[in-house]
């Protein structure tokens, strides 16, 4: 479950300063298994918003719950292992330029300390789903950016979070990949992972009709 | 995290500045070392020597004594050797006197004329210095002076003491000062790894995970630096064994082979304590350093 309760985000360019409000007021519910399309217009707040569900931002004010777990009284060891059950697709990729992709995509079993067999087989059949398994090896700079995309949504998936947070996740894909991610997060999130997608292909939207959350100049103006 | 070079620190801290100025530190640390070592031998050894003699000095040693039934000698020799602590005296010879004044007084000089003092060496063997000893003697032969190797003993306790401190001193800083080269290296290495350590940490990475990794590299460097300078020092350090030679007694003649077994045996506690002092600053550093992410 991810629940908001009237959460505040703010930024502040010195510590200090009065900063600017970017959310106001947030509040809403997923379910555990739900699905939700995250949308509105860009600099509405849909990333901040995003950023705070995957505790890369603590709220100004406000509660937040992540699978069950309240961000804002947990150690720094609680969050560590928290962000482990949450996969996350950024909008910048963010992959490690010195690995390839075959690693970039291990990572996450990496850090949970799985076998080498285990993550062998897991890799290479994520890999192969977003249909980069003859690029095993390819650092991401030798990759296009609908690659390097798709090496960031295998990274995401491939630990089976139990919260799936994506940001932008068909920016850099042609159609067709496009409907391939769907399919993947779709069958993920039968499976009972919690997904939040933040776009603005209206088009995908309509094609894969789920509850929206709406933002619009950092307050929710659609829920449901 | 897996025992990999995922945060690629190979590049980030590299195998050549940092080892560098840890082998130079560790070079003045075995010099300090040594000294320390040296000091506290040499002031052992010193201290022996001195604080176990004892000289005295009698005017007019064939003069009666305060009863007048003996030699001035004769009573001192006896009350000595009746003393608990003090064996072995000694009169000594006129031709011993002659060589000792013969530098000054040239040769003959006990033909002279001069009413000379007789010098009797003795060993002491008693608890402390031998304080009382002076007055009992100077009431039956009086002027008698008494020099006992105790009181250069505490001086040369001093003077070693002092110098130990400074060896020490000198070990003091230069840890701290590996600690530091050790601290700026980190965060030079973190500035440069910045966005993978936030995008691992992102995935889920302990602040632990991130850092082992950063101090398992910084120790493996440190060490290396370490056991580096170490052996640079062994040569200098037989160098100045063997210009310390006549000062320690006799030893062989491989400078090398002569280093005490005290410093051999201590040498390699450089790179232990150095990956200590690497292992740790490279934690405190990044621990710090990765609170300022959320």
């Amino acid at each position: 479950m991810v629940r908001f309760e009237d959460v505040w985000l703010k930024y502040r360019n010195r510590p200090g300063t009065p900063g600017r409000d970017v959310l106001r007021g947030i509040s809403f519910e997923i379910p555990d298994g739900g699905f939700r399309w995250l949308t509105g217009p860009s600099g509405a707040g849909k990333t901040s918003l995003l950023k705070l569900i995957y505790l890369a931002e603590h709220p100004a004010r406000g509660l937040i719950d992540i699978l069950g777990t309240r961000a804002a009284n947990i150690s720094r060891r609680e969050a560590a292992l928290l962000r482990r059950r949450i996969g996350v697709v950024y909008q910048d990729f963010r992959l490690l330029p010195q690995l390839s992709a075959y690693d970039n995509v291990a990572l996450p079993m990496r850090l949970a300390h799985r076998g080498e067999a285990q993550i062998a087989a897991d890799v290479t059949e994520i890999l192969r789903w977003v249909g980069l398994e003859d690029k095993l090896h390819a650092r991401p700079d030798e990759l296009s950016g609908g690659a390097q995309q798709r090496i960031a949504i295998a990274r995401a998936v491939v630990a089976r979070p139990k919260l799936l947070v994506a940001d932008e996740p068909t920016g850099n894909l042609d159609d067709e990949q496009a409907q391939r991610l769907m399919l993947l997060i779709t069958a993920l999130n039968r499976l009972g992972t919690t997904v939040i997608v933040a776009t603005h292909n209206m088009a995908l939207v309509e094609r894969y009709p789920a509850p929206k959350l709406r933002i619009e100049a950092g307050k929710m103006v659609q829920h449901g | 995290m897996a025992k990999r070079d995922d945060l690629g620190l190979r590049e980030a801290l590299a195998d050549r500045l940092l080892p560098m100025l840890v082998a130079a530190m560790s070079f003045l640390a075995a010099l300090g070392l040594a000294g320390t070592l040296a000091s506290a031998s040499l002031a052992a050894s010193w201290q022996n020597q001195a604080s176990g003699t004892l000289t005295i000095q009698v005017p007019q040693p064939n003069d009666p004594d305060i009863s007048g039934k003996s030699t001035r000698l004769a009573v001192v020799q006896a009350a000595l050797g009746s003393t608990p602590g003090v064996t072995n005296p000694q009169v000594m010879s006129e031709a011993d006197e002659n060589a000792l004044l013969t530098p000054w007084l040239g040769e003959n000089a006990t033909q002279l004329g001069l009413q000379m003092p007789a010098v009797i060496s003795a060993s002491w063997a008693g608890p402390g210095a031998p304080d009382a000893l002076s007055g009992a003697l100077n009431k039956i032969a009086p002027g008698t002076l008494v020099d006992a190797g105790a009181i250069w003993a505490a001086r040369v306790a001093a003077l070693t003491g002092s110098l130990q401190t400074c060896a020490a001193a000198v070990l003091v800083i230069v840890a701290l000062v590996a600690a530091a080269v050790v601290a700026v290296a980190a965060r030079a290495g973190l500035a440069q790894r910045r966005d993978t350590i936030a995008i691992v940490h992102g995935l889920g990475a302990l602040d632990g995970d991130i850092a082992d990794r950063f101090a398992s590299r910084a120790t493996l460097l440190v060490v290396m630096g370490a056991i580096i300078g170490t052996i640079a020092a062994l040569p200098v350090l037989a160098w100045l064994s063997a210009l310390a030679a006549p000062f320690a007694g006799p030893n062989g003649n491989n400078a090398l082979f002569s280093l005490p077994l005290p410093l051999w045996l201590s040498l390699p506690i450089l790179p232990l304590g150095a990956a200590g002092i690497g292992w740790v600053t490279a934690q405190i550093t990044v621990r710090r350093w990765l609170r300022g992410l959320p």
